[in-house]
C-alpha cells in the first residue's frame, strides 16, 4: 500500500467521520475537510502523531455562506496533506495554530487583513499585510469587494 | 530590563540601506539588538486579487511578476497548478526546458546574492567579480527566452521556445567558464579569512529553530535541515535528474554561503544532464481556455526556497483563488530570531543572507544597426575601448597598473 493510502488509513481508523472524506488527487497530494468542531483534534492528530512537521501556508477562502481554510501541511517525505475547514461568515472565528508553528503568525494575520476572520490567540503585534489607515470592514479577498476605481 | 533603557530605531520602509521597504523595529541597548519586529506589507500589490480578474493565461504573466528575480519559479510553480487541474500532460522536452532555465534562474540568483552579500561585509571585489560573471548566464537566459529576467518561457501546457544546437553550444561553453569561476569562489569561501570571520558565527540558527519556524530553501539547509522541494516533492524533470541536496552544519551566515556556492556547482550539473538527456518532440500540449472545477497545489524550489501556488477552479476561464506564498514569508520568522541578542552592525548581512527578494529589473538594450545615419552604434568591446581612450585624455591611464596585475592574478 502506498504511503498516502496508509496515512488516509490511519485518518479514517482515528477519526470514523472521515471515511469517504479523504481525496489523494495523485502521487503525495491529500486533500481533506473537516466541520470546524472537529478541527482541533484532527489537526492535532496530524502534526504530532502523523508528523507533518512543516506548515507550508494557509490559504483562505470565501465561499459564498463560509469563510474556508486549508492548511497546508507537509511530511519531510514530500507528501502534502490539506486540511481543509471552515466556519460561517456571519462569525468567521478560528483558533491560532501558533503553538504548533510559530511561523504560522504571518498567515493568519493575512487571513485577519485579507478575509476578516478572527483568530483567537493571535499576539498583539503588527498588521500585515494592509496599511495601518486601511478602512474597517474592507477585507479585499472576499468576492463582494471590489477595488473601487479613482 | 525596563523599557524606558531600551533604545529603539526604526530601519525603513524607506532607508538608504534597505533595497526594498520593509520596516525594522530595532530595540537596542547599546549595540545589541534586545527586540525585533518587522512591519512587512510595503510592496503589496494585490496580484491573489487582481488574478481572479484575468484569465489564466493572463495569469501566467501576472504571476512571473511577483518577483524579479526568481520569475521562472513563480510562473512555473502557477502554469503546474492549473495543469494539474486540466490534466494536462506536459511534454517531456517542455519539462527539461523547465528545468533548464530553473537551474539558469537559479545560478543568477546565487550569484548575484553572492555579489549582495560580498557588498553587504564591504568586500566589494566580490560583488564586482560575481556580478561581472553573472552576466554569462544573464546572456544565455536573454539568448532562450529573449529576456534577462521575466522570461514568458511558459504558457499552459509547455514552453513557448524550443531550443536548438547551437543554444545548446552556447549554453555549455558558458557553463564551463562559470563552472571553473564557481572553484575560485568556492576557494574563497572556505580559505579566505575576512569573509570566514566575519561570517561565522553571525545570524545563528539551529537546526532545532530552523524546523520549528518553518524555514526554507538554502536558510534552512545550511542549518542541516535536508528540505530541497526538487528531492522532495520532484516536478518538471527532476525526477529523473541526479544532483545532490546539498546541507552545511554551520547554522549561520557563513554556511549559508557555503550552501549557495555549492549549489551553484550542483545547478551547473543538472544543467548539462538536461542538455544530454532532453528528448526530442513536441514542446506543448493544449490546455483549454476553461479549466474544469477543481483544486490543486503546486511546490516548486525556487533559488530563496520552497514556493507554494494554490489555485482553485470554478469551470470558467477564470481562476476561483489564486493563492502564493514565496520563499522570503516564511524566512521572515527565522530573521527575527536570528537578529535577536546580536549586535546592530550584523544586522545588514542576517537580513541579506535569506536573500530577501529584490527587484532586479536593469536590462542591457542590444540594438542591431538598422542602418539609421544619425546614431552610433558601439559593440560591448568599443564601448570598453572609448571609456580607456576618454579616461586617457583626461590624464587617467591604468594600462601599466592592469598589466602588473595581470601578472599577479595569473590564470585568475
Amino acid at each position: 500500500m502506498t504511503q498516502e493510502e496508509n496515512l488516509k488509513q490511519a485518518l479514517v481508523g482515528k477519526f470514523g467521520y472521515l471515511d469517504g472524506k479523504i481525496n489523494i488527487t495523485r502521487e503525495r497530494r491529500i486533500f481533506l475537510e473537516v466541520e470546524y468542531q472537529n478541527f482541533a483534534n484532527v489537526f492535532e492528530y496530524i502534526v504530532n502523531q502523523l508528523n507533518f512537521h512543516h506548515l507550508c501556508t494557509i490559504t483562505g477562502l470565501d465561499e459564498a455562506e463560509k469563510l474556508s481554510f486549508i492548511y497546508h501541511l507537509s511530511l519531510e517525505s514530500g507528501v502534502l496533506l490539506n486540511l481543509k475547514t471552515g466556519v460561517p461568515k456571519q462569525a468567521p472565528v478560528i483558533k491560532s495554530v501558533i503553538k504548533y508553528f510559530p511561523g504560522a503568525e504571518i498567515y493568519e494575520r493575512e487571513l485577519v487583513d485579507l478575509f476578516g476572520a478572527k483568530v483567537e490567540g493571535l499576539p498583539e503585534g503588527n498588521r500585515y499585510p494592509l496599511t495601518d489607515d486601511w478602512p474597517k470592514n474592507e477585507y479585499p479577498l472576499r468576492k463582494d469587494w471590489k477595488a473601487k476605481g479613482k | 530590563m525596563r523599557e524606558e533603557e531600551k533604545f529603539k530605531i526604526p530601519i525603513g520602509p524607506q532607508h538608504p540601506a534597505l533595497k526594498e521597504p520593509e520596516n525594522f523595529s530595532l530595540a537596542l541597548k547599546g549595540e545589541k539588538i534586545m527586540g525585533v519586529e518587522i512591519r512587512l506589507g510595503y510592496n503589496h500589490r494585490g496580484i491573489e486579487k487582481a488574478a481572479e480578474a484575468r484569465t489564466y493565461v493572463q495569469d501566467v504573466y501576472l504571476l512571473e511578476r511577483v518577483c524579479g528575480i526568481c520569475s521562472h519559479a513563480h510562473s512555473t510553480c502557477f502554469v503546474q497548478a492549473v495543469e494539474e487541474i486540466a490534466g494536462a500532460q506536459v511534454p517531456k522536452r517542455a519539462l527539461y526546458i523547465r528545468t533548464l532555465i530553473a537551474e539558469l534562474e537559479r545560478i543568477h540568483s546565487h550569484l548575484l546574492w553572492l555579489g549582495v552579500a560580498g557588498h553587504e561585509i564591504g568586500f566589494d571585489t566580490l560583488l564586482m567579480y560575481t556580478w561581472r560573471d553573472r552576466e554569462i548566464v544573464m546572456d544565455i537566459l536573454a539568448l532562450l527566452t529573449g529576456n534577462r529576467v521575466n522570461y514568458g518561457i511558459n504558457t499552459l501546457g509547455g514552453v513557448r521556445r524550443d531550443i536548438n544546437k547551437e543554444e545548446i553550444e552556447t549554453i555549455n561553453n558558458g557553463v564551463d567558464i562559470l563552472e571553473e569561476r564557481t572553484k575560485y569562489y568556492i576557494e574563497v569561501a572556505t580559505q579566505e579569512t575576512t569573509i570566514i570571520k566575519r561570517l561565522s558565527g553571525v545570524g545563528i540558527l539551529s537546526r532545532e529553530d530552523a524546523l520549528e519556524l518553518d524555514a526554507v530553501g538554502p536558510t534552512a539547509r545550511a542549518s542541516g535541515v535536508k528540505r530541497d522541494i526538487r528531492h522532495d516533492d520532484p516536478y518538471a524533470a527532476y525526477a529523473e535528474i541526479d544532483f545532490n541536496v546539498i546541507t552545511d552544519d554551520h547554522s549561520d551566515v557563513y554556511g549559508r554561503t557555503v550552501v549557495r556556492v555549492k549549489e551553484l556547482m550542483e545547478a551547473y550539473k543538472i544543467v548539462r544532464q538536461c542538455l544530454k538527456d532532453m528528448p526530442d518532440g513536441p514542446i506543448t500540449v493544449k490546455v483549454p481556455r476553461k479549466i474544469p472545477v477543481g483544486e490543486a497545489i503546486s511546490r516548486y524550489e525556487a533559488p530563496r526556497g520552497e514556493d507554494v501556488h494554490f489555485v482553485k477552479s470554478n469551470g470558467t476561464e477564470y481562476p476561483e483563488r489564486v493563492k502564493v506564498r514565496a520563499p522570503t514569508l516564511a524566512n521572515l520568522r527565522a530573521v527575527k530570531h536570528m537578529l535577536k541578542d546580536r549586535f546592530l552592525a550584523d544586522m545588514p548581512i542576517v537580513v541579506a543572507a535569506i536573500d530577501p527578494c529584490f527587484s532586479c529589473t536593469d536590462r542591457l538594450i542590444s540594438v542591431e544597426n538598422n542602418g539609421s545615419r544619425d546614431k552610433q552604434f558601439l559593440t560591448w568591446e568599443a564601448l570598453r575601448n572609448y571609456s580607456i581612450e576618454w579616461h586617457r585624455d583626461k590624464g587617467i591611464d591604468f594600462t601599466e597598473l592592469n598589466k602588473n596585475f595581470r601578472k599577479r592574478l595569473g590564470s585568475i
